[in-house]
């Protein structure tokens, strides 16, 4: 599945990985997010970004292009609205999108928009598909192991850092209490955490040259997909209700003048902790 | 009587605290509670039992430990196809996830993750999920049948032992395909810490971004040590390499439900508080009097966390004598 490139000398041969990076458009992390009544994100109004935990996985797809000489493509599904959020990783420096949009998309469950990525991914080129652990809005975090079991790939979860050695894919992966290697080939999927690179800026060049590039749009049609099996129609689980969450009440509020290492030691003895 | 499954996971030599909330809850639902206990988790059937499996089902095999994640969803898939549970219960740890999506997708049924709550009327089952870092509950159903896949967020439920008798063991061996050892497991890598486990301690000192820098954390040790506590960290934090990612209090990181949590330099976004407001006290110190924190907290303390923590460590000293 890989692509040897560059001229090989000797038995020299450089292998590029291609890499596929999935990006969502979510709301702005400082603007608190509303629910519409099909409980649904508000999305109009909205000022609407790249998760943010997916500027990581460009900057990760960036870096493993560079080194090894292969492109990457970014893969968004959502509105047409979503286009600017692959405009963004185009102008980082992605050679390529695609762009899923449908009608019929529209409230596609995890399992319904890993089906889409899925199908859309079929018959390119890839060695590696990158994702964000969770995304800001649905933060389930289920999308990309659904994705890499359509694809029947493994999935390397969790990485807070990854290396590619030709084929070989090895993932430091976090667990409870530090970490564990893992080691597989490509094909392969790998979900990202953030603090694992410092995602570049778009520069001046970059977001120029983003606009001769193509981003390839596709539908329900193109993908050969059923709209029985995504879309709020295919969605297994169904939202009866959504209601506010009991709130604590909030104590009181003193302003520290010397006094407060005093008050916070009376109050522990209180609550026996001393 | 409908089935329900929990997954079983070890952690650190016996089963997972999650497991056990989980088990303790399942035996609440008027449904036979069956562990599916795969790996080295295999040889605790009599604890699963203790907390409500009345059945165990039992693979000892060393393919789940040598080979990550695969394998335990060929073997959950090969079972339910056979044997067609309502639901199968994960622990939202980072192997329950990974296993929980890849059942779901492959069996192309629904899937519900990080829910705090269960109900089962015959047939039907009902989770509830806290969403945008927990300030809403939404009730979710599923559409289709099952068996309906649910990951629970740590703590919803508090692990009670039974007080039943031992469990009926079926040993299984459900076929493990090559392509399941595919991801070979090389080593683990554990961050030494001392005193007590974060998720466990009864006081958490926590730092935020507002500390300065990875420098003022020892301040923060300090004082947990002398509390009998653990120190935690916000994202913000972690993500800067300050501290480790297993210090991580929040929606991706740990939750603790500890008698006292202290937090120093947290603003107190919804993503932390999902992990934290659990606590019985909540004491908080912030610059900032507009702090969202301070809305949850029994005590605000406006003020530089760099002088109110050595205060507080001093008049604790002054205290213990
Ligand atoms: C999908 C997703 C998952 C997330 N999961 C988590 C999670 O698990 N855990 C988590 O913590 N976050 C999580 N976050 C991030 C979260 O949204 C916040 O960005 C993060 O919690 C902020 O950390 P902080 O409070 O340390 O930093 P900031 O928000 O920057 O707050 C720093 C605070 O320190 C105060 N301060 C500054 N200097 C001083 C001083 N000298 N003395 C006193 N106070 C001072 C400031 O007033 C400010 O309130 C997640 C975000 C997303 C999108
Ligand atoms: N609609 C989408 N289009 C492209 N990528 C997505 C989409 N939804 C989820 N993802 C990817 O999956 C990751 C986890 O998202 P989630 O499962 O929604 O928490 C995100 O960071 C993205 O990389």
């Amino acid at each position: 599945m890989f692509a040897v490139c560059g001229t090989s000398t000797f038995n020299r041969v450089r292998i590029c990985v291609n890499v596929f990076v999935t990006v969502k458009q979510t709301p702005d992390l400082n603007v608190t997010p509303r629910l519409g009544d099909n409980h649904r994100v508000v999305r109009e109004g909205v000022e609407l970004v790249m998760d943010q935990a997916d500027e990581y996985g460009v900057e990760e797809g960036l870096q493993l292009a560079e080194k090894t000489g292969g492109k990457v493509t970014v893969v968004s599904m959502g509105p047409e609205k979503a286009n600017d959020a692959i405009r963004k990783a185009l102008s980082m420096g992605a050679e390529s999108g695609v762009l899923i949009t449908d009608p019929g998309l529209a409230g596609s469950d995890a399992l319904g928009t890993a089906r889409a990525l899925a199908a859309a991914l079929k018959g390119r080129d890839w060695d590696i598909v990158i994702c964000g652990t969770e995304s800001y809005d649905g933060s389930t975090g289920m999308v990309p192991a659904q994705l890499a079991e359509l694809l029947g790939v493994p999935h390397l979860s969790f990485a807070k850092k990854l290396e590619v050695e030709g084929t070989k894919v090895t993932v430091q992966r976090q667990t409870a209490d530090g970490f564990v290697t893992i080691e597989t080939e490509t094909p392969v999927v790998v979900t990202v955490t953030g603090g694992l690179n410092e995602p570049r800026y778009p520069t001046l060049k970059g977001i120029m040259g983003a606009k001769s590039k193509t981003v390839d749009t596709v539908d329900l049609a193109a993908l050969g997909l059923d709209a029985g099996q995504v879309g709020e129609g295919g969605s297994l689980v169904k939202v009866d209700g959504v209601a506010p969450a009991p709130e604590r009440q909030a104590g009181e509020v003193i302003t520290d003048e010397g006094q407060s290492g005093e008050r916070v030691a009376a109050m522990l003895v209180e609550l026996k902790v001393l | 009587m409908a089935e329900i499954w929990v997954h079983a996971e070890e952690d650190g030599g016996t089963i997972a605290p999650i497991t056990l909330e989980i088990l303790t809850k399942a035996r609440s639902l008027g449904v036979e509670v069956v562990a599916v206990a795969l790996g080295s988790a295999a040889n605790h059937a009599e604890k699963l039992g203790e907390f409500g499996a009345a059945r165990v089902l039992a693979d000892a095999r060393e393919d789940y430990t040598q080979f990550f994640a695969l394998p335990a969803v060929d073997a959950f898939v090969a079972l339910a196809q056979e044997r067609k549970p309502l639901a199968i219960l994960f622990g939202g740890t980072y192997d329950g996830r990974d296993i929980a999506c890849r059942v779901a997708a492959r069996l192309g049924v629904g899937m519900a993750a990080f829910a705090s709550d269960i109900t089962v009327e015959g047939e039907s089952v009902k989770v509830e999920v806290p969403i945008w870092g927990g300030a809403l509950i939404a009730t979710k159903s599923f559409a289709a049948a099952g068996p309906h896949i649910v990951t629970f967020r740590a703590k919803a439920f508090a692990a009670e032992a039974a007080g039943s008798g031992a469990p009926q063991v079926e040993q299984v061996t459900p076929e493990l395909s090559e392509g399941s050892k595919r991801v070979r497991i090389l080593d683990r890598s554990v961050e030494e810490s001392t005193g007590p486990k974060l998720e466990e301690a009864m006081v958490v000192v926590t730092g935020g971004r507002g500390m300065g820098g990875p420098e003022n954390f020892p301040m923060l040790e300090e004082l947990a040590g002398l509390l009998g506590g653990a120190v935690g960290a916000t994202r913000a934090v972690v993500d800067a390499g300050w501290m480790p990612y297993s210090m991580q209090v929040g929606q991706t990181g740990k939750t603790v439900k500890p008698n006292v949590y202290i937090a120093a330099g947290v603003s107190g976004a919804m993503q932390h508080t999902v992990g934290m407001k659990g606590s019985k006290n909540i004491i908080s110190i912030n610059k900032d009097e507009e702090a969202p924190i301070f809305k949850l907290s029994d005590l605000g303390i406006v003020g530089d966390v760099h002088k109110v923590i050595p205060q507080i460590t001093a008049a604790v000293k002054a205290k213990k004598g």
